[in-house]
């Protein structure tokens, strides 16, 4: 009992001390608030080293937390109680931020440097006039393949992914939306249908793909296509680019005929505490050298035209990730559905996987 | 007496706060559509969908073919390490497994299984060429299995060690063979381990989700994958909570069925 007891104390001394210990460093660590700034981001999306020259060149001291998901990040920013100063969303939920008065609109005489964003990606759909959003990366869901498993010219086009050559030999990336996609686009209707019969007669495309599909996953399929499990997989080009820095025979194709085309933007919360800071931290992330250098770090492509031309030419010409202007033409954003019709999609879809089988 | 229930506090709150108001959350959010709407059309959705009906007949299929394959290897483990020397430490040795976090073993299991994987190069070494390993229900239930076998190990050789040996003593005395001793005697008695173990592995296997992506590439759909995508695509946290009332009615069956056995077992015997 004696000893018990000891182990007892022991245990609670040495809980006290770490917990001394973990405010200690937190005081140090954060210094007034007022001085910090917390970004709110997906899991490495930003150049770490871009974070600690804005925290030299401002005195300012960056919070970085990160997400997976815009559903997951929009539950938390709505359940209130949090103080992130800029947030990173997609162009979908930044629709939806705005419609339920989650984001403050952006004074733009704050953000001189807004002048470097190429035209074609302001004003868009989901945000006219990028009142509350500037866009942060952009990117395209696209084919990627394994050129040892595959020729290039066999998969330039959604439809080549029903060719039974690729049977068993076909990753998709688990989302409702973008698997639809494929089946929309090569129906030629738009992916942003909320026709119950263009969806069901999409998933009747998909339901004879599924002789070729040999896996649903989500961020996995990185490893798999790297390890080469498959010849095709069909995701996003922040992800390909990934892919094919680890094995060179790896290639990422945009289909011509159309595909989908996201933003990642930046948003300033109205529950925000410091929004100089976050106003800063736009500006500087939209400096052409900090975008050059977050591009290159994070490998998606910068809507910043002048950021653009610092790159390497080897990455600007890559009609894999700045597509010519023929398929820009021919690429959708995704629009922020009625709920009941994305519950029409994701049933569809939880239909399809299980029928995958 | 008043001291009684002021050392009940602690419990009581713990109950209260995280396992009956969750419940209670759970069910009441079942009842409301994504408008917000009070409504029993999620269950009217459930109980007429053939999609949702389908896939909790595949979850409990797989849950109980996994509950099988733990159980039929657990046993015989249990029992043989109850008859080692220092089976102490042989006992840790099958947990110690459970300290690593589940996500880790199962991405361990896709460095094994892939193309290009320890098992694949050893099976094209020995001039057998590669197999599709990954994504197919035999990985699936492999590592589920895995991942399951100390919550089925641990109660079957608790209630194995609790056996008084002067029983197994008695019938051998008394002439019974080693089968009939096991059958007879350590069997019954082991039973409320076996009941335990199959509680501790059925229920969660119902809902088994990360396994089903990373190894079972979404081929294999559990209620869990529904759920998962309840709230977090499509936010429909009604549909949502009905499946995660289903999945706790499956919860008390299953405790019903392994419990009242054994009290008319009992009421025979008497």
């Amino acid at each position: 009992m004696k000893k018990l007891l000891s182990a007892f104390i022991g245990i609670l001394i040495l809980c006290l001390l770490l917990a001394g210990g973990d405010y200690a460093l937190n005081r140090h660590n954060n210094g007034s608030s007022r001085k910090t700034v917390t970004i709110y981001n997906w899991g490495d999306y930003i150049d770490p080293a871009l974070i600690t020259k804005f925290e030299h060149q401002t005195g300012y001291h960056v919070d970085y937390e990160t997400f997976d998901s815009n559903e997951s990040m929009l539950t938390k920013i709505r359940q209130g109680g949090t103080n992130y100063d800029l947030v990173i969303p997609s162009e979908y939920t930044v629709q939806r931020m705005r419609r339920e008065h989650l984001i403050a609109p952006l004074d733009h005489r704050k953000l001189p440097n807004m002048r470097y964003l190429d035209k074609q990606f302001l004003n868009r759909s989901f945000d006219p006039g990028n009142h509350y959003s500037v866009p942060y990366f952009w990117g395209t869901l696209g084919i990627i393949y394994n050129d040892q498993k595959i020729k290039g010219a066999d998969v330039q086009h959604w439809r080549q992914l029903w060719n039974p050559r690729l049977k068993n030999n076909l990753m998709l990336i688990d989302s409702a939306r973008d698997v639809f996609a494929i089946a929309l686009i090569t129906q030629g209707k738009s992916v942003n249908t909320t026709n119950y019969g263009q969806l069901k007669s999409a998933q009747g495309k998909l339901k004879q793909l599924t002789p070729n599909v040999k896996a649903i996953i989500a961020d996995e399929m990185k490893m798999y296509m790297e390890r080469g499990e498959a010849a095709v997989g069909v995701t996003y080009s922040g992800d390909a680019r990934e892919m094919m820095s680890v094995n060179h025979h790896l290639h990422y194709v945009v289909p011509s005929e159309g595909s989908n085309i996201w933003f990642d933007n930046m948003v300033i919360p109205k529950s925000a505490r410091n929004k100089a800071a976050a106003y800063k931290f736009i500006n500087f992330m939209l400096e052409p050298k900090n975008a050059a250098q977050n591009a290159r770090y994070v490998g998606y492509a910068t809507p910043n035209w002048k950021a653009k031309q610092l790159l390497p030419k080897k990455v600007t010409s890559n009609r894999a990730f700045y597509p010519p202007k023929q398929t820009m033409k021919h690429l959708q954003t995704y629009r922020d559905l009625p709920l009941h019709v994305l519950g029409e999609y994701n049933d569809l879809f939880l239909e399809f996987k299980m029928f995958a089988k | 007496m008043r001291q009684k229930a002021f050392f009940a506090v602690p419990y009581a709150l713990w109950i209260i706060l995280f396992v009956v108001a969750p419940l209670v959350l759970i069910f009441y959010q079942s009842f409301f559509n994504i408008d917000g709407q009070f409504t029993l059309g999620n269950y009217a959705n459930y109980l007429t969908s053939s999609v949702y009906l389908k896939m909790t007949v595949d979850s409990v299929w797989y849950a109980f073919l996994i509950t099988l394959v733990t159980l039929v290897i657990s046993y015989p483990t249990a029992y043989v390490l109850n008859r080692l020397p220092n089976k102490q430490f042989w006992l840790l040795l099958v947990i110690l497994p459970t300290w690593i976090n589940l996500l880790l073993k199962t991405y361990a299991f896709i460095g094994l299984f892939s193309q290009a994987g320890t098992i694949n190069q050893f099976l094209r070494f020995v001039g057998l060429g590669s197999h599709q390993l990954l994504f197919t229900d035999a990985s699936f239930m492999f590592v589920a299995a895995y991942i399951e076998i100390p919550f089925m190990v641990l109660p079957i050789f608790n209630s194995l060690a609790e056996i008084n040996p002067s029983l197994i003593n008695a019938s051998k005395d008394l002439g019974a063979n080693d089968w009939q001793t096991f059958t007879k005697v350590i069997w019954p008695l082991s039973l409320p381990g076996v009941k335990a173990g199959i509680q501790a592995v059925f229920i969660p296997s119902l809902s088994l989700f990360m396994i089903t992506r990373l190894i079972g590439g979404n081929r294999v759909i559990t209620l869990g994958t529904a759920i998962e995508e309840h709230f977090l695509t499509t936010q429909n946290w009604g549909m949502g909570s009905t499946i995660g009332v289903i999945l706790i009615l499956a919860m008390f069956i299953v405790m019903a069925v392994t419990g009242d056995r054994r009290k008319k077992k009992g009421g025979v015997r008497r």
